[in-house]
């Protein structure tokens, strides 16, 4: 029966995506796509996180940085190519094909140096360091002012896609959410896998994976790259959804929001994450249309969440508790 | 004959405590070997430096003729040492068969395989089926770890050491906390095992190591006092007056 209802929730969850494009027109236009589309976005860098959290129990709390690298990614090839500026002999690219592969590229070799320094650590250890790392990142980045510095930086259109322009909301909405469901295919073989499992086993007795043979910090090296590789898409995303990145796609408040997503929706679960992103942009867009100090009501919902559904949405549709 | 685990004037510390002085203990291929010593003799630190989660301060371990003293756990894993451990390792939310699985596959080679599902891979499952069976746990293959007794839990984790395919099996403990059924039934597991791979037991249960060993070694605050037959161990006047004398009588 549990595993009914979180399929009918699943169900729910992927027919409610589907149907946005198609109800936009009579609940809120291009404004209620574009939300949608965060949730998409959202929806991605959570799934990537709760790889790490979830099925690696590893607490990373530096994740933004991959995911505004990504974002910078995009924005430095376009930035390049719109002001006729070489980048190293490059002359940058617009071509989105070309640019979000090499976001995930980029995020995947940060997060490959990154996580073979904070894998040697575990524990609270692993949080402040990965958060360390971050910061660092991000502070590159506010230095950096020929690329804006701690103003972002703009683009002036967004990517093509195989040569043709996404101006359309409806359009890149759809591309987002295609780039989603690979997302969720990938992850979904990642878990069911022989790595999977090995990850998994990891988290729940590492002194025994040891015994038995494992060397688990290649394994969970591999999965922070994977990680880092999803969130760079998903800033690549993001950037073209605003376009624009800025330090802020790389703060640790960022990372945090993220995490609570993670944890809303229920850890180790394949849809809880993307649920927990769409419900906190939901109750974060709705509290702070209803007053500005929205915080101060969002801060007790985390609360509540955490205290009576610890495994999140997801937890609580499927039951059991176990 | 090589030796199936040799250990040579091996000493560590803690501090002031010596808890392994200069210990040089011999296994044979295929021996039954236990390992006895009173509370704090220092048995769980050399069982430690023997599977590599303590490095010792000097002195050398030797598997199967190869030194190993510098090796990590996983490489001494994967050289023919399977353990199981003083306090339950398992992962608790695996059912039995996934626990076993997960050793299986630790022996086929590295798990960067991304896409099959390993829960349906027969590869896998079989061997493992096969391994729980010789534990008695065949009918508890589908119960997750965590809803398993004590006992069987104990089973599970012979099991996972036994599905490495090892050449020596460290079993610190095996009968701790057990009821007397219990520690029957793994004795007669361990009996089953004996002459087949070399076992080196740390045990408590006095009728356990008597039952199952071919030769004993007496640890008392960290220095091996003797190593010899069951028989002449129990006449051992050294040993009686620092360990069984306070213990069996």
């Amino acid at each position: 029966m549990g595993l009914n209802r979180s399929t009918l929730l699943a169900f729910l969850l992927i027919a409610a995506l589907i149907a946005v494009p198609f109800a936009a027109p009579y609940i809120g236009g291009n404004y209620i796509i574009t939300q949608a589309t965060r949730v998409v976005i959202f929806g991605i860098v959570a799934l990537s996180l709760d790889l790490l959290i979830g099925r690696s129990n590893l607490v990373s709390f530096g994740h933004a940085a991959y995911f505004g690298l990504g974002g910078y990614v995009v924005a430095i090839a376009s930035f390049h190519l719109a002001n006729d500026i070489p980048l190293l002999g490059w002359a940058g690219s617009n071509e989105a094909l070309v640019v979000w592969p090499l976001a995930m590229l980029v995020s995947g070799l940060a997060a490959l140096v990154v996580g073979a320094l904070c894998l040697r650590t575990s524990g609270v250890y692993f949080i402040m360091i990965t958060l360390a790392f971050a910061q660092m990142i991000y502070f590159i980045f506010v230095a950096l002012k020929f690329y804006g510095g701690d103003d972002g930086l703009s683009m002036r259109s967004r990517n093509l896609f195989a040569g043709e322009r996404i101006t359309n909301a409806t359009t890149f909405y759809w591309i987002c959410l295609g780039a989603l469901a690979l997302c969720l295919l990938v992850q979904w073989r990642l878990i069911v896998s022989r790595f999977g499992r090995v990850l998994s086993g990891g988290a729940a007795n590492e002194r025994r994976m040891a015994a038995m043979g494992y060397s688990i910090y290649a394994y969970r090296l591999v999965a922070f790259v994977i990680a880092g590789m999803m969130a760079g898409l998903a800033g690549a995303l993001y950037a073209n959804l605003n376009r624009f990145a800025s330090p802020d796609m790389m703060s640790w408040l960022l990372s945090g929001e993220f995490m609570v997503m993670v944890i809303m929706g229920g850890v180790a679960s394949l849809f809880g994450p993307i649920i927990g992103a769409a419900v906190f942009l939901l109750v974060e867009t709705s509290l702070s249309g209803a007053t500005e100090h929205w915080q101060i009501f969002f801060g007790p919902f985390v609360l509540l969440i955490a205290l009576y559904a610890p495994r999140g949405v997801w937890g609580l549709v499927r039951g059991g508790g176990k | 004959m090589t030796l199936a685990l040799e250990t040579i004037g091996l000493t560590k510390s803690f501090a002031a405590l010596r808890a392994s002085d200069a210990v040089s203990l011999q296994i044979e291929e295929r021996e039954s070997h236990a390992l006895i010593g009173p509370n704090g003799a220092g048995k769980t630190t050399l069982i430690g430096q023997l599977t590599g989660e303590i490095i010792p301060d000097s002195g050398r371990v030797h598997l199967f003729g190869t030194d190993v003293t510098q090796w990590s756990v996983p490489r001494r894993a994967l050289h023919g040492l399977g353990r199981s451990f003083q306090i339950t390792q398992l992962c608790m939310s695996f059912t039995a068969l996934d626990n076993v699985a997960l050793a299986i596959q630790a022996t086929q080679g590295h798990s960067f395989r991304f896409l099959a599902d390993a829960s349906k891979d027969k590869k896998l499952n079989d061997p493992a089926r096969d391994v729980l069976a010789r534990v008695g746990l065949a009918d508890r293959a589908t119960i997750e770890a965590q809803y398993l007794s004590h006992g069987e839990r104990r089973q599970l984790e012979l099991a996972c050491a036994l599905a490495l395919g090892p050449r020596i099996l460290v079993l610190d403990e095996p009968m701790a906390g057990m009821g007397p059924q219990e520690s029957a039934r793994m004795i007669e597991i361990l009996q089953a095992l004996r002459g087949e791979i070399t076992i080196l037991l740390v045990e408590h249960d006095m009728d356990a190591v008597f039952a199952l060993a071919d030769r004993i070694s007496v640890l008392v605050n960290g220095t091996l006092i003797a190593t010899d037959r069951p028989a002449a161990i129990r006449a051992n006047e050294q040993v009686r007056a620092a360990y069984l004398g306070t213990e069996a009588h």
